[in-house]
């Protein structure tokens, strides 16, 4: 009973967060919308005892990844009427995207009828760690497919690393192995020996 | 006395279970955070007055016996005056921004194990919790700077989402570290497997990672000296500069709840928590000393103590670091030294090098 309501609840927050990101004016208000269907949705996988996939989508997505989107949504010069200008070129591939969308939503509802079963989720007592068996499929009966993700992600960071390595000319930087090798006797300090100059020009009053 | 005591306890009982559990929640959240309000206002004078010694100075002592009504002075102040809005500024998010950081900086402590059991949610995944909570409070200084519709406010949030994305990773790694250690992600477990003596605990095979924590720690709490999202020689107050009153005493708030925090985190996953570190000791027990040798909750608040204790001694020696030698120390150093480590942590297991891999 109170597990339905605490369903409700978040299941409505979720939509109305989802409706909020594509009709809000303000790309910021969007990216908090978004912000609220992740929290919303990591508290319904908790609802599902998956609590390890729970805190991960709060960690990984609200933690990390809107922080950034954040970041760069927030230092743009929102022009709205720009914005909206292509929308009628781009309607057709939206009308597409959101049909595949709304079969794939009903495919997975339907499941049943379409003769797709899954197995009765079961209750584990609460010592039960959803982690470590995580764990233990990922590192056993996955570990290719699990491998393979883990090379595709680090082709993406290799890939966007080269993307910023490239020197601008004149820009200065420090170098911290140099700075820190410094020695009080040796480079610090320079002392020169020079003769004693006649003072040039008058002595000023 | 006695009898009234009894009646109580018929009344208690003759609740249903779920409202007991309930009243028990609420009775447990309200101590924890009646004593950890108390322990920030506490914070902040001890901060002054340690400050002060340091500088050769005295610090305030004049509200109360040595100073001690200080704190008090201060939240009548702030509480009493008024919370401007700016009339540019974004009102929802303005609003709810020291909200989320006062919440989210509270809401962590509800995993934290004061002693044995003495826990508020015994959780499997609580590292996690912790992690995801102190990611998420990043969002009370971002919103903050933009909504103030501020140049100032916003460049700090800018500076801090950066920041603070940047010294997550190296915490996070240095608590993956704790975890192959501990092989759980339950903080009570983490304290009982550093059990033994002070040999035992995780702090000397996993040093390195215990130190980037801390100082991840430092920065991720946005203290001196990584302070550049407030930076008042730079940008007056950053995020917090438009707020007034009781809004900006709740990021103060949460500021230094998540010291404490972070101080906690760091005893219990490296410092053995509740644990003493004369735990072992034979010669102790028996004699006058032996109590000593006893787990309680007085050696956690000991060590929580030392670390924030750190904390002001760090923002009284250490100048401001510059934006890019913070992003220089967390990519470029901590996030390979904790790789590295996480590797020789890997390879200590799989040899069983003891007494903490065993």
């Amino acid at each position: 009973m109170v597990q339905e309501i605490i369903f409700i609840v978040l299941a409505a927050v979720l939509i109305g967060a989802a409706l909020g990101v594509i009709t809000a004016r303000n790309p910021v208000h969007a990216a908090l919308f978004l912000v609220l269907a992740f929290v919303t949705s990591a508290g319904l996988w908790l609802l599902l005892e998956a609590e390890f996939l729970g805190i991960v989508l709060v960690l990984v997505y609200v933690g990390a990844v809107m922080v950034l989107f954040l970041f760069v949504v927030m230092m743009l010069d929102i022009n709205t009427a720009t914005l909206r200008q292509g929308f009628a070129r781009y309607a057709p591939l939206g009308v597409v995207v959101a049909a595949i969308v709304a079969v794939e939503i009903g495919y997975v509802v339907w499941s049943e009828k379409l003769g797709v079963t899954f197995g009765t989720p079961v209750n584990h007592p609460a010592e039960y760690s959803n982690t470590r068996e995580l764990g233990n499929v990922i590192y056993t009966s996955y570990v290719y497919p699990f491998e393979l993700a883990a090379v595709i992600l680090l082709v993406g960071i290799v890939a966007a690393i080269t993307l910023t390595l490239r020197r601008r000319a004149g820009t200065r930087s420090q170098d911290p192995v140099k700075q820190v090798r410094v020695s009080a006797k040796r480079g610090r300090v320079r002392l020169v020996n020079m003769p004693s100059e006649p003072r040039h020009g008058g002595d000023g009053k | 006395m006695t009898q009234t005591l009894h009646e109580l306890r018929a009344y208690w009982d003759a609740l249903p279970p779920a409202l007991q559990l309930t009243l028990q929640s609420i009775g447990g959240i309200m101590v924890i955070m009646i004593c950890l309000i108390l322990a920030v206002a506490y914070m902040t004078l001890a901060e002054r007055r340690i400050i002060g010694f340091m500088q050769v100075r005295l610090g305030p002592n004049r509200v109360g016996p040595w100073g001690l009504l200080q704190p008090f002075a201060d939240v009548l102040k702030l509480v009493f005056k008024e919370v401007i809005l700016p009339s540019s500024a974004n009102k929802f998010l303005f609003i709810i921004a020291p909200i989320i950081s006062i919440a989210t900086a509270f809401a962590a402590w509800a995993v934290i194990p004061f002693s044995n059991g003495v826990i508020l949610s015994n959780i499997n995944a609580g590292l996690l919790y912790i992690l995801a909570l102190t990611s998420f409070s990043v969002y009370g200084v971002i919103l903050s700077g933009w909504a103030s519709n501020s140049k100032y406010a916003f460049l700090g949030a800018m500076r801090s989402a950066a920041q603070m994305v940047a010294y997550e990773i190296a915490m996070g790694f240095a608590l993956v570290g704790v975890l192959m250690a501990s092989q759980s992600l339950n903080l009570n477990d983490i304290v009982l497997g550093q059990s033994g003596n002070i040999g035992h605990w995780y702090l000397w095979p996993l040093l390195p990672l215990f130190v980037i924590y801390f100082i991840s720690g430092v920065a991720e709490t946005n203290r001196m000296p990584f302070d550049v999202a407030e930076g008042e020689s730079e940008i007056v107050a950053g995020f917090h500069v438009e707020y007034s009153g009781t809004a900006f005493a709740a990021f103060f708030l949460a500021e230094y709840a998540n010291m404490i925090l972070i101080s906690a985190l760091a005893s219990i996953m490296f410092w053995g928590g509740w644990l003493s570190p004369f735990q072992g000791w034979h010669a102790l027990q028996g004699t006058f000393l032996g109590f000593l040798t006893a787990a309680s909750f007085i050696w956690f608040a000991v060590k929580i103590g030392i670390f924030l204790y750190a904390f002001l001694w760090l923002r009284a020696t250490f100048p401001r670091y510059r934006y890019d030698q913070i992003m220089r120390l967390g990519w470029k150093v901590f996030i390979p030294i904790t790789i590295l480590w996480l590797v020789l942590e890997g390879a200590a297991i799989v040899l069983k090098i003891g007494p903490w891999f065993v």
